[in-house]
């Protein structure tokens, strides 16, 4: 479904990116882990469009789709959500995801019927699917991070996507959070068909969850596989995994 | 479609005031109806820019010149030509949208500040055209004397034309914020990056933004027209264009009626503290220093913090309502 080839992408003279290989097949689960700095985020950012690649091709249902802009992408069927919690402060959590609901719906630019007839049903569900129900009233910006975390990830799921993109989603968390939403992301995948990839400090949480995970490093990819292939690889033990 | 609005407790209380300034000519003297309508247009003006800067964080820092565009198009219409007055009333607004558009198609590709810095040469522009253009303008002198048709040209009359344009204005930017459009657009300003992340073309909405608030301003133009029945450059000069910013931020700029209560007070402030010193900007200036220190949102916004104190979670959401 996802497809990265030879990726690369440079700030100044530092490779963020540097030949970095990806393959997310429907329905799979896919995990991408390495050390800090090992650019992660940034091949996130590449591939939803925040930021362009210098070289290589994104290819999305066999489309190249590394020269589109963010809005565009999301269209084509990918949602994400950011490493430091990304929400509408101001607005209700209600409010947060119907916006994107209102997006996916092509409905944003109605300009003179009431919001809060639409798209209520849809956003009730997502708040429901995701256990944000009680807070719904309350102010983005007044939730807790887990909370906020989770809120995220209800944006992205009012896009209704096929692929679904979580840059750390449990960073920062404590463990019964992180564990919560662990729970949360497998049952989005297992319930609703979802394709997700997400990135990941925490090897427990990544050995457990992923059916197939890439490993980075400085840049580049070393190995992409299913947990036993990678937890075996000689080069990943070497590099990332040490003593383990 | 309405009856959710028709149902809250605010539309009472404004329909209340509403009635009250109705029947405001039969006890007030011609004075203040005057001053009052003057309010009401400068109000009006103040709502399409808080539109911007408000509730999409655009920092519109020369809105004075779509208020001016409006003014002017009509005036000269009115003045020049014999086309029909209701004409010249449309056409104004209509100007003001396009100017609007044109300044925005390039000021959009700019963030915040440099945004606004482009607005203000773009704006100075046409502010010049007006003010040299003597053969179609009359420079700095204005056009004077403007034929206004005859059932609005009192000063009861015009004042009842005022509160009624107002209203529904008012009335149609309500319904603009508590849209999709409107939810899209407070999305969008505070956070453009998640928004174009769940499939919003921010830039677009913010165009379309400036379109209806520069649209509002040209309505404001004609109003001052109907009012004073002269147009003059300082109408787009940038001092009127930071007048209405503080306005904007003096009322809180986060509330849907903040923009009023800030119009109408600078403009009594300037009416009454005008009369005995020409140095009243230099009081404006100390309102705007402790304005940032003590009430950064604004009057409004802080009203709301305390009357909602106990729920000031529910605050921002429930703003306009």
């Amino acid at each position: 479904m996802l497809r990265v080839e030879d990726l690369h992408k440079s700030f100044d003279d530092f490779k963020a990116v540097n030949g970095a290989h990806l393959t997310v097949e429907s329905g799979q689960l896919v995990a991408v882990i390495g050390p800090n700095g090992a650019g992660k985020t940034t091949l996130f950012n590449l591939i939803t469009g925040q930021l362009q690649p210098g070289r290589g091709r994104i290819l999305l249902n066999d489309e190249d789709i590394s020269k589109l802009p963010p809005h565009v992408i999301c269209r084509k069927g990918i949602a994400r959500s950011f490493q430091i919690a990304n929400v509408f402060p101001r607005l209700s959590v209600f409010r947060n995801v119907q916006v994107s609901v209102l997006s996916q719906q092509k409905l944003s630019n109605k300009l003179f019927r009431p919001a809060s007839q639409i798209a209520v049903e849809e956003t009730g569900r997502i708040l429901e699917s995701v256990g944000l129900v009680d807070k719904k009233m309350d102010l983005a910006g007044s939730l807790s991070h887990g909370d906020k975390r989770i809120l995220e990830i209800a944006i992205a799921l009012g896009n209704e996507p096929e692929l679904l993109i979580l840059d750390e989603p449990t960073a920062g968390m404590s463990p019964d959070e992180t564990a919560t939403t662990m729970a949360l992301i497998q049952r989005l995948a297992a319930d609703q068909g979802l394709t997700i990839l997400f990135c990941e400090h925490d090897m427990e949480v990544v050995f457990g969850t992923a059916q197939s995970i890439m490993v980075m490093q400085q840049g580049g990819t070393i190995v992409q596989g299913d947990p036993q292939t990678v937890r075996h690889n000689t080069e990943v033990q070497e590099a990332y995994l040490g003593d383990e | 479609m309405f009856g959710e609005l028709i149902r809250q407790k605010s539309f009472g209380v404004s329909l209340a005031v509403f009635l009250v300034l109705l029947l405001a000519p039969s006890f007030l003297p011609r004075f203040y109806i005057y001053l009052l309508a003057v309010i009401f247009v400068t109000a009006l003006l103040a709502m399409s820019l808080n539109l911007c800067v408000g509730h999409g964080m655009l920092f519109q820092f020369h809105h004075g010149v779509f208020y001016g565009v409006g003014a002017y198009t009509a005036g000269l219409l009115l003045a020049k030509t014999s086309i029909p007055w209701w004409m010249a009333f449309v056409a104004g607004p209509l100007a003001a949208a396009f100017a609007g558009l044109l300044i925005g198609l390039f000021c959009i590709r700019l963030n915040k500040l440099y945004f606004g810095m482009l607005q203000i040469s773009l704006g100075s522009l046409i502010w010049a055209i007006a003010f040299r253009w003597y053969g179609l303008t009359g420079g700095d002198d204005g056009i004077h004397g403007i034929p206004i048709p005859d059932f609005i040209a009192s000063t009861t009359g015009s004042y009842y034309f005022v509160l009624i344009v107002l209203g529904i204005c008012l009335f149609l930017m309500y319904l603009i914020l508590k849209s999709p459009f409107g939810s899209t657009l407070q999305a969008i300003r505070d956070n453009p990056e998640r928004c174009a992340a769940v499939g919003i073309h921010v830039r677009h909405h913010q165009l379309k933004t400036i379109v209806i608030a520069t649209f509002f301003g040209g309505v404001a133009g004609v109003l001052f027209v109907v009012v004073e029945g002269s147009i003059f450059p300082d109408l787009l000069f940038w001092v009127l264009s930071l007048e209405i910013f503080i306005m904007c931020l003096l009322g809180g700029w986060f509330t849907f009626a903040g923009p009023i209560l800030g119009a109408a007070i600078i403009v009594s402030l300037r009416t009454f503290v005008g009369t005995y010193t020409e140095y009243w900007t230099l009081i404006l200036g100390v309102i705007l220093i402790l304005l940032i220190f003590f009430l950064p949102e604004g009057i409004m916004g802080y009203n709301y913090r305390q009357l909602f104190r106990s729920r000031t979670k529910y605050a921002h959401d429930s703003q306009m309502e």
